[in-house]
Protein backbone atom coordinates (compact mmCIF):
# COMPACT_ATOMS: atom_id res chain seq x y z
CA UNK A 1 0.00 0.00 0.00
CA UNK A 2 1.10 3.56 -0.67
CA UNK A 3 2.75 4.71 2.59
CA UNK A 4 1.06 8.12 2.52
CA UNK A 5 -2.37 6.53 2.10
CA UNK A 6 -1.59 3.84 4.68
CA UNK A 7 -0.55 6.44 7.22
CA UNK A 8 -3.66 8.50 6.58
CA UNK A 9 -6.14 5.61 6.77
CA UNK A 10 -4.57 4.10 9.87
CA UNK A 11 -4.24 7.47 11.53
CA UNK A 12 -7.92 8.30 11.05
CA UNK A 13 -9.11 4.86 12.16
CA UNK A 14 -6.72 4.39 15.09
CA UNK A 15 -7.18 7.93 16.38
CA UNK A 16 -10.96 7.64 16.22
CA UNK A 17 -10.98 4.31 17.99
CA UNK A 18 -8.56 5.53 20.65
CA UNK A 19 -10.53 8.69 21.29
CA UNK A 20 -13.80 6.75 21.55
CA UNK A 21 -12.33 4.21 23.93
CA UNK A 22 -10.79 7.01 25.97
CA UNK A 23 -14.05 8.95 26.20
CA UNK A 24 -15.96 5.94 27.44
CA UNK A 25 -13.12 4.83 29.67
CA UNK A 26 -13.72 8.01 31.64
CA UNK A 27 -17.33 6.90 32.07
CA UNK A 28 -16.11 3.42 32.98
CA UNK A 29 -13.65 4.77 35.49
CA UNK A 30 -16.26 6.94 37.19
CA UNK A 31 -18.71 4.06 37.34
CA UNK A 32 -16.02 1.66 38.55
CA UNK A 33 -14.66 4.00 41.20
CA UNK A 34 -18.22 4.76 42.26
CA UNK A 35 -18.91 1.09 42.81
CA UNK A 36 -15.61 0.65 44.68
CA UNK A 37 -16.64 3.42 47.04
CA UNK A 38 -20.29 2.27 47.39
CA UNK A 39 -21.56 5.09 45.19
CA UNK A 40 -23.48 4.92 41.93
CA UNK A 41 -21.25 6.99 39.66
CA UNK A 42 -22.85 8.87 36.73
CA UNK A 43 -26.53 8.00 36.28
CA UNK A 44 -28.26 11.03 34.76
CA UNK A 45 -27.52 11.06 31.04
CA UNK A 46 -28.55 8.02 29.05
CA UNK A 47 -28.94 4.48 30.41
CA UNK A 48 -26.49 3.97 33.29
CA UNK A 49 -25.06 7.40 32.55
CA UNK A 50 -23.60 6.20 29.24
CA UNK A 51 -23.97 9.59 27.59
CA UNK A 52 -21.85 11.27 30.27
CA UNK A 53 -18.70 11.59 28.06
CA UNK A 54 -20.75 13.34 25.34
CA UNK A 55 -22.18 15.78 27.85
CA UNK A 56 -18.73 16.39 29.33
CA UNK A 57 -17.33 17.10 25.88
CA UNK A 58 -20.05 19.60 25.05
CA UNK A 59 -19.56 21.29 28.39
CA UNK A 60 -15.79 21.57 28.01
CA UNK A 61 -15.94 22.91 24.46
CA UNK A 62 -18.42 25.63 25.46
CA UNK A 63 -16.31 26.94 28.30
CA UNK A 64 -14.22 30.01 27.82
CA UNK A 65 -10.50 29.44 27.36
CA UNK A 66 -8.90 32.01 29.64
CA UNK A 67 -5.24 32.94 29.31
CA UNK A 68 -3.87 34.48 32.51
CA UNK A 69 -2.53 37.98 32.03
CA UNK A 70 1.02 37.11 33.17
CA UNK A 71 1.21 33.87 31.24
CA UNK A 72 3.53 33.08 28.37
CA UNK A 73 0.72 33.08 25.83
CA UNK A 74 2.26 30.99 23.05
CA UNK A 75 3.48 28.16 25.30
CA UNK A 76 0.25 28.27 27.30
CA UNK A 77 -1.87 27.69 24.18
CA UNK A 78 0.23 25.05 22.43
CA UNK A 79 0.99 22.88 25.46
CA UNK A 80 -2.37 21.00 25.74
CA UNK A 81 -2.65 20.05 22.04
CA UNK A 82 1.01 19.02 22.07
CA UNK A 83 0.43 16.53 24.91
CA UNK A 84 -2.39 14.99 22.88
CA UNK A 85 -0.24 14.78 19.74
CA UNK A 86 2.54 13.00 21.62
CA UNK A 87 0.13 10.60 23.32
CA UNK A 88 -1.59 9.75 20.02
CA UNK A 89 1.63 9.64 17.99
CA UNK A 90 2.93 6.67 19.97
CA UNK A 91 -0.01 4.61 18.68
CA UNK A 92 1.50 4.72 15.18
CA UNK A 93 3.92 1.85 15.81
CA UNK A 94 1.66 -0.39 17.92
CA UNK A 95 0.62 -3.54 16.02
CA UNK A 96 -3.02 -4.52 16.52
CA UNK A 97 -2.83 -7.62 14.40
CA UNK A 98 -0.50 -9.56 12.11
CA UNK A 99 -0.66 -6.80 9.50
CA UNK A 100 -2.74 -4.17 11.27
CA UNK A 101 -0.12 -1.54 12.01
CA UNK A 102 0.19 2.03 10.83
CA UNK A 103 3.96 2.05 10.52
CA UNK A 104 6.10 -0.99 11.24
CA UNK A 105 9.23 0.94 12.15
CA UNK A 106 12.35 -1.17 12.60
CA UNK A 107 13.18 0.91 15.68
CA UNK A 108 9.62 0.89 17.04
CA UNK A 109 10.58 0.56 20.71
CA UNK A 110 13.00 3.47 20.48
CA UNK A 111 10.34 5.61 18.77
CA UNK A 112 7.86 4.79 21.52
CA UNK A 113 10.31 5.67 24.27
CA UNK A 114 11.40 8.85 22.53
CA UNK A 115 7.87 10.14 22.05
CA UNK A 116 6.91 8.98 25.53
CA UNK A 117 9.74 10.88 27.17
CA UNK A 118 8.97 13.99 25.09
CA UNK A 119 5.64 14.29 26.97
CA UNK A 120 7.63 15.86 29.80
CA UNK A 121 8.15 18.92 27.61
CA UNK A 122 4.51 19.99 27.11
CA UNK A 123 3.82 19.27 30.78
CA UNK A 124 6.71 21.55 31.69
CA UNK A 125 5.53 24.11 29.13
CA UNK A 126 2.04 24.19 30.61
CA UNK A 127 3.35 24.51 34.15
CA UNK A 128 5.95 27.15 33.42
CA UNK A 129 3.85 29.27 31.09
CA UNK A 130 0.98 29.52 33.58
CA UNK A 131 3.10 31.75 35.82
CA UNK A 132 1.33 30.24 38.79
CA UNK A 133 3.20 28.94 41.83
CA UNK A 134 1.23 25.73 42.10
CA UNK A 135 1.64 25.03 38.39
CA UNK A 136 5.36 25.76 38.68
CA UNK A 137 5.81 23.37 41.61
CA UNK A 138 3.82 20.74 39.76
CA UNK A 139 5.89 21.20 36.63
CA UNK A 140 9.18 20.95 38.54
CA UNK A 141 8.05 17.73 40.18
CA UNK A 142 6.72 16.44 36.87
CA UNK A 143 10.07 16.90 35.19
CA UNK A 144 12.01 15.36 38.07
CA UNK A 145 9.64 12.39 38.16
CA UNK A 146 9.50 12.07 34.38
CA UNK A 147 13.25 11.97 33.85
CA UNK A 148 13.78 9.64 36.80
CA UNK A 149 11.21 7.06 35.74
CA UNK A 150 12.48 7.28 32.19
CA UNK A 151 15.47 5.13 33.21
CA UNK A 152 13.56 2.11 34.60
CA UNK A 153 11.15 2.41 31.68
CA UNK A 154 13.95 2.21 29.13
CA UNK A 155 15.64 -0.64 30.99
CA UNK A 156 12.37 -2.59 31.34
CA UNK A 157 11.52 -2.23 27.65
CA UNK A 158 15.08 -3.26 26.78
CA UNK A 159 14.42 -6.73 28.17
CA UNK A 160 11.95 -7.76 25.40
CA UNK A 161 14.29 -6.16 22.86
CA UNK A 162 17.20 -8.26 24.10
CA UNK A 163 15.12 -11.43 24.26
CA UNK A 164 13.64 -10.99 20.78
CA UNK A 165 16.75 -9.44 19.24
CA UNK A 166 14.69 -6.80 17.44
CA UNK A 167 13.30 -3.34 18.11
CA UNK A 168 10.31 -3.70 15.80
CA UNK A 169 7.16 -4.28 17.83
CA UNK A 170 5.68 -6.75 15.36
CA UNK A 171 8.93 -8.75 15.31
CA UNK A 172 8.77 -8.89 19.10
CA UNK A 173 5.23 -10.28 18.89
CA UNK A 174 6.22 -12.84 16.23
CA UNK A 175 9.06 -13.99 18.46
CA UNK A 176 6.63 -14.41 21.36
CA UNK A 177 4.20 -16.41 19.19
CA UNK A 178 7.04 -18.82 18.48
CA UNK A 179 8.65 -18.98 21.94
CA UNK A 180 5.99 -18.00 24.48
CA UNK A 181 4.95 -14.70 26.02
CA UNK A 182 7.71 -12.71 27.68
CA UNK A 183 5.67 -12.21 30.83
CA UNK A 184 5.86 -15.98 31.42
CA UNK A 185 8.50 -17.64 29.36
CA UNK A 186 12.04 -16.76 30.30
CA UNK A 187 11.03 -17.28 33.93
CA UNK A 188 12.39 -14.18 35.62
CA UNK A 189 13.57 -11.33 33.40
CA UNK A 190 10.35 -11.01 31.40
CA UNK A 191 7.96 -11.03 34.31
CA UNK A 192 10.04 -8.69 36.43
CA UNK A 193 10.51 -6.40 33.45
CA UNK A 194 6.71 -6.14 33.24
CA UNK A 195 6.57 -5.36 36.96
CA UNK A 196 9.09 -2.56 36.35
CA UNK A 197 7.49 -1.36 33.13
CA UNK A 198 4.03 -0.79 34.55
CA UNK A 199 4.86 1.61 37.42
CA UNK A 200 7.50 3.40 35.34
CA UNK A 201 5.10 4.03 32.48
CA UNK A 202 2.32 5.06 34.86
CA UNK A 203 4.74 7.57 36.32
CA UNK A 204 5.40 8.91 32.82
CA UNK A 205 1.68 9.26 32.21
CA UNK A 206 1.28 10.97 35.61
CA UNK A 207 -1.40 8.56 36.75
CA UNK A 208 -2.27 7.96 40.39
CA UNK A 209 -0.37 6.70 42.43
CA UNK A 210 2.28 8.72 40.57
CA UNK A 211 0.31 11.91 39.95
CA UNK A 212 2.66 14.15 41.91
CA UNK A 213 2.50 16.88 39.20
CA UNK A 214 -1.22 17.15 39.70
CA UNK A 215 -1.51 16.29 43.39
CA UNK A 216 -4.81 18.09 43.97
CA UNK A 217 -4.64 17.89 47.73
CA UNK A 218 -1.29 19.72 47.82
CA UNK A 219 -1.03 21.69 44.59
CA UNK A 220 -4.68 22.57 43.74
CA UNK A 221 -4.40 20.98 40.29
CA UNK A 222 -0.66 21.21 39.64
CA UNK A 223 0.21 22.00 36.05
CA UNK A 224 -3.42 22.30 35.00
CA UNK A 225 -4.37 24.86 37.67
CA UNK A 226 -4.73 27.76 35.23
CA UNK A 227 -6.34 25.81 32.40
CA UNK A 228 -10.02 26.26 31.68
CA UNK A 229 -12.33 24.69 29.15
CA UNK A 230 -10.76 22.68 26.37
CA UNK A 231 -7.19 23.35 27.55
CA UNK A 232 -7.96 21.40 30.68
CA UNK A 233 -9.96 18.91 28.65
CA UNK A 234 -7.02 18.13 26.38
CA UNK A 235 -4.56 17.76 29.26
CA UNK A 236 -6.98 15.37 30.90
CA UNK A 237 -7.61 13.52 27.64
CA UNK A 238 -3.88 13.13 27.02
CA UNK A 239 -3.45 11.44 30.39
CA UNK A 240 -6.07 8.83 29.54
CA UNK A 241 -4.77 8.40 26.00
CA UNK A 242 -1.30 7.86 27.37
CA UNK A 243 -2.61 5.22 29.76
CA UNK A 244 -4.40 3.46 26.90
CA UNK A 245 -1.27 3.48 24.75
CA UNK A 246 0.73 2.11 27.70
CA UNK A 247 -1.71 -0.78 28.05
CA UNK A 248 -1.42 -1.52 24.34
CA UNK A 249 2.38 -1.37 24.43
CA UNK A 250 2.58 -3.52 27.57
CA UNK A 251 0.37 -6.18 25.98
CA UNK A 252 2.59 -6.13 22.88
CA UNK A 253 5.88 -6.27 24.76
CA UNK A 254 4.96 -8.74 27.48
CA UNK A 255 1.67 -10.51 26.65
CA UNK A 256 2.17 -11.60 23.07
CA UNK A 257 0.17 -8.84 21.34
CA UNK A 258 -2.26 -10.40 18.91
CA UNK A 259 -1.32 -13.96 19.88
CA UNK A 260 -4.19 -16.14 21.15
CA UNK A 261 -6.29 -19.18 20.29
CA UNK A 262 -9.75 -19.38 18.61
CA UNK A 263 -10.45 -15.74 17.87
CA UNK A 264 -8.76 -13.45 15.30
CA UNK A 265 -5.66 -11.61 16.49
CA UNK A 266 -7.28 -8.19 16.65
CA UNK A 267 -9.79 -9.45 19.23
CA UNK A 268 -7.03 -10.74 21.48
CA UNK A 269 -5.09 -7.53 21.17
CA UNK A 270 -8.14 -5.45 22.11
CA UNK A 271 -9.00 -7.83 24.95
CA UNK A 272 -5.48 -7.68 26.45
CA UNK A 273 -5.25 -3.93 26.07
CA UNK A 274 -8.60 -3.27 27.70
CA UNK A 275 -7.85 -5.81 30.42
CA UNK A 276 -4.63 -4.03 31.35
CA UNK A 277 -6.39 -0.68 31.05
CA UNK A 278 -9.05 -1.79 33.54
CA UNK A 279 -6.28 -3.17 35.76
CA UNK A 280 -4.63 0.26 35.80
CA UNK A 281 -7.93 1.81 36.93
CA UNK A 282 -8.14 -0.78 39.66
CA UNK A 283 -4.63 0.13 40.84
CA UNK A 284 -5.52 3.80 40.67
CA UNK A 285 -8.51 3.49 42.94
CA UNK A 286 -6.82 1.10 45.36
CA UNK A 287 -3.62 2.97 46.13
CA UNK A 288 -2.94 6.39 47.57
CA UNK A 289 -0.52 8.91 46.11
CA UNK A 290 3.15 8.58 47.01
CA UNK A 291 5.00 11.46 48.54
CA UNK A 292 7.44 13.26 46.25
CA UNK A 293 10.58 12.04 48.04
CA UNK A 294 9.24 8.48 48.36
CA UNK A 295 8.63 8.49 44.63
CA UNK A 296 12.18 9.52 43.84
CA UNK A 297 13.75 7.06 46.26
CA UNK A 298 11.67 4.14 44.91
CA UNK A 299 12.96 4.96 41.47
CA UNK A 300 16.64 5.62 42.18
CA UNK A 301 17.20 3.13 45.00
CA UNK A 302 15.30 0.11 43.71
CA UNK A 303 14.07 0.43 40.13
CA UNK A 304 17.28 1.70 38.49
CA UNK A 305 19.72 -0.91 39.88
CA UNK A 306 17.01 -3.57 39.56
CA UNK A 307 16.53 -2.64 35.92
CA UNK A 308 20.26 -2.91 35.25
CA UNK A 309 20.32 -6.37 36.84
CA UNK A 310 17.31 -7.37 34.71
CA UNK A 311 19.09 -6.25 31.54
CA UNK A 312 22.18 -8.25 32.47
CA UNK A 313 20.16 -11.38 33.29
CA UNK A 314 18.27 -11.08 30.01
CA UNK A 315 21.60 -10.81 28.19
CA UNK A 316 22.87 -13.94 29.93
CA UNK A 317 19.65 -15.80 29.09
CA UNK A 318 19.97 -14.94 25.41
CA UNK A 319 23.62 -15.91 25.37
CA UNK A 320 23.22 -19.30 27.00
CA UNK A 321 19.85 -20.32 25.58
CA UNK A 322 19.66 -18.87 22.13
CA UNK A 323 23.32 -18.33 21.27
CA UNK A 324 24.02 -22.04 21.73
CA UNK A 325 20.89 -23.31 20.03
CA UNK B 1 13.45 7.15 2.99
CA UNK B 2 11.97 4.10 4.65
CA UNK B 3 8.27 3.81 3.81
CA UNK B 4 7.22 3.25 7.42
CA UNK B 5 8.62 6.65 8.34
CA UNK B 6 6.30 8.33 5.83
CA UNK B 7 3.31 6.63 7.48
CA UNK B 8 4.57 7.71 10.89
CA UNK B 9 4.89 11.28 9.70
CA UNK B 10 1.35 11.25 8.27
CA UNK B 11 0.09 9.77 11.54
CA UNK B 12 1.73 12.54 13.55
CA UNK B 13 0.39 15.22 11.21
CA UNK B 14 -3.17 13.85 11.47
CA UNK B 15 -3.00 13.83 15.27
CA UNK B 16 -1.61 17.38 15.24
CA UNK B 17 -4.43 18.53 12.96
CA UNK B 18 -6.97 16.89 15.24
CA UNK B 19 -5.54 18.42 18.43
CA UNK B 20 -5.29 21.87 16.84
CA UNK B 21 -8.81 21.72 15.44
CA UNK B 22 -10.20 20.87 18.88
CA UNK B 23 -8.56 24.01 20.27
CA UNK B 24 -9.89 26.11 17.38
CA UNK B 25 -13.39 24.62 17.76
CA UNK B 26 -13.29 25.47 21.44
CA UNK B 27 -12.25 29.00 20.51
CA UNK B 28 -15.22 29.37 18.16
CA UNK B 29 -17.84 27.58 20.26
CA UNK B 30 -16.65 28.85 23.63
CA UNK B 31 -18.99 31.30 25.31
CA UNK B 32 -17.03 34.38 26.37
CA UNK B 33 -17.89 35.98 29.68
CA UNK B 34 -19.78 39.29 29.28
CA UNK B 35 -18.16 41.11 32.15
CA UNK B 36 -14.52 40.95 33.11
CA UNK B 37 -13.06 42.46 36.20
CA UNK B 38 -9.34 43.01 36.59
CA UNK B 39 -9.22 39.78 38.60
CA UNK B 40 -10.63 37.56 35.86
CA UNK B 41 -7.27 37.02 34.21
CA UNK B 42 -5.06 36.84 37.29
CA UNK B 43 -3.55 33.53 38.32
CA UNK B 44 -5.04 31.50 41.14
CA UNK B 45 -3.41 31.86 44.52
CA UNK B 46 -5.98 30.62 47.04
CA UNK B 47 -8.17 33.67 46.48
CA UNK B 48 -5.49 36.24 47.31
CA UNK B 49 -4.09 38.57 44.70
CA UNK B 50 -0.99 36.88 43.24
CA UNK B 51 2.25 38.05 44.79
CA UNK B 52 5.06 38.47 42.24
CA UNK B 53 5.91 36.13 39.37
CA UNK B 54 6.06 32.38 39.84
CA UNK B 55 9.33 32.02 37.94
CA UNK B 56 11.45 31.60 41.02
CA UNK B 57 14.66 29.88 42.07
CA UNK B 58 14.37 26.18 42.81
CA UNK B 59 16.21 23.72 44.97
CA UNK B 60 19.41 22.38 43.28
CA UNK B 61 18.38 18.76 43.85
CA UNK B 62 16.33 18.98 40.67
CA UNK B 63 19.50 19.85 38.81
CA UNK B 64 21.38 16.90 40.30
CA UNK B 65 18.61 14.50 39.32
CA UNK B 66 18.68 15.82 35.76
CA UNK B 67 22.46 15.35 35.68
CA UNK B 68 22.27 11.73 36.87
CA UNK B 69 19.45 11.15 34.38
CA UNK B 70 21.63 12.22 31.45
CA UNK B 71 24.30 9.78 32.59
CA UNK B 72 21.95 6.80 32.66
CA UNK B 73 20.02 7.78 29.54
CA UNK B 74 23.15 7.94 27.41
CA UNK B 75 24.02 4.51 28.74
CA UNK B 76 20.58 3.26 27.67
CA UNK B 77 21.27 4.31 24.07
CA UNK B 78 24.41 2.16 24.08
CA UNK B 79 22.42 -0.71 25.56
CA UNK B 80 19.95 -0.67 22.66
CA UNK B 81 22.63 -1.20 20.04
CA UNK B 82 24.22 -3.82 22.26
CA UNK B 83 20.89 -5.68 22.58
CA UNK B 84 20.55 -6.03 18.81
CA UNK B 85 23.99 -7.46 18.06
CA UNK B 86 24.24 -9.59 21.20
CA UNK B 87 23.67 -12.99 19.52
CA UNK B 88 26.39 -12.31 16.95
CA UNK B 89 29.14 -11.22 19.33
CA UNK B 90 28.70 -13.87 22.01
CA UNK B 91 30.68 -13.86 25.26
CA UNK B 92 32.76 -10.80 24.39
CA UNK B 93 29.68 -8.57 24.25
CA UNK B 94 28.41 -9.95 27.55
CA UNK B 95 31.70 -9.33 29.37
CA UNK B 96 32.07 -5.84 27.88
CA UNK B 97 28.58 -4.81 28.84
CA UNK B 98 28.95 -6.22 32.35
CA UNK B 99 32.04 -4.06 32.79
CA UNK B 100 30.19 -1.04 31.40
CA UNK B 101 27.15 -1.55 33.63
CA UNK B 102 29.44 -2.32 36.56
CA UNK B 103 31.17 1.06 36.20
CA UNK B 104 27.77 2.74 36.03
CA UNK B 105 26.61 0.90 39.13
CA UNK B 106 29.74 2.18 40.89
CA UNK B 107 28.72 5.69 39.84
CA UNK B 108 25.25 4.99 41.17
CA UNK B 109 26.66 3.86 44.53
CA UNK B 110 28.79 7.04 44.64
CA UNK B 111 25.81 9.29 43.90
CA UNK B 112 23.77 7.47 46.51
CA UNK B 113 26.45 7.71 49.21
CA UNK B 114 26.93 11.42 48.46
CA UNK B 115 23.21 11.88 49.06
CA UNK B 116 22.58 13.21 45.55
CA UNK B 117 19.44 11.11 45.25
CA UNK B 118 18.09 11.78 48.73
CA UNK B 119 15.03 14.02 48.85
CA UNK B 120 14.09 15.35 52.23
Amino acid sequence: MNPWLRGLIYAVVVINVFLTITAWSIWFERKFSGRMQSRLGPTFYGPMGLLQPVVDGIKLIQKEFLIPINADRLLFVIAPPLTVVLALGTAAVVPFGADIIAADLDIGVLYLLALGSLTIIPVWMSGWSSNNKYAMLGAMRAVAQGVSYEIPLVLASLVPVILAGSMSLSDIVRFQIKHGWFAFWPPGPGFFAFLFFLPASLAEANRIPFDIPEAESELIAGVSTEYTGMGFGLLYLAEYLHTLVISAVASVLFFGGWDGPFAPGLHWMVLKTLGLFAGIFWVRWSLVRFRSDQLMSICWRYLVPGGLILVMSAGLWVHFHRGSG
Amino acid sequence: MNQAWISTLVFLVVSAVLAASVMIAARILGVASKRRTKLTLTTYECGEEPEGPAWLKFHPRYYVVALVFVLFDVEAVFLFTWALILPDLGMLAIVDMFLFIGILLLGWVFALSKGALRWQ
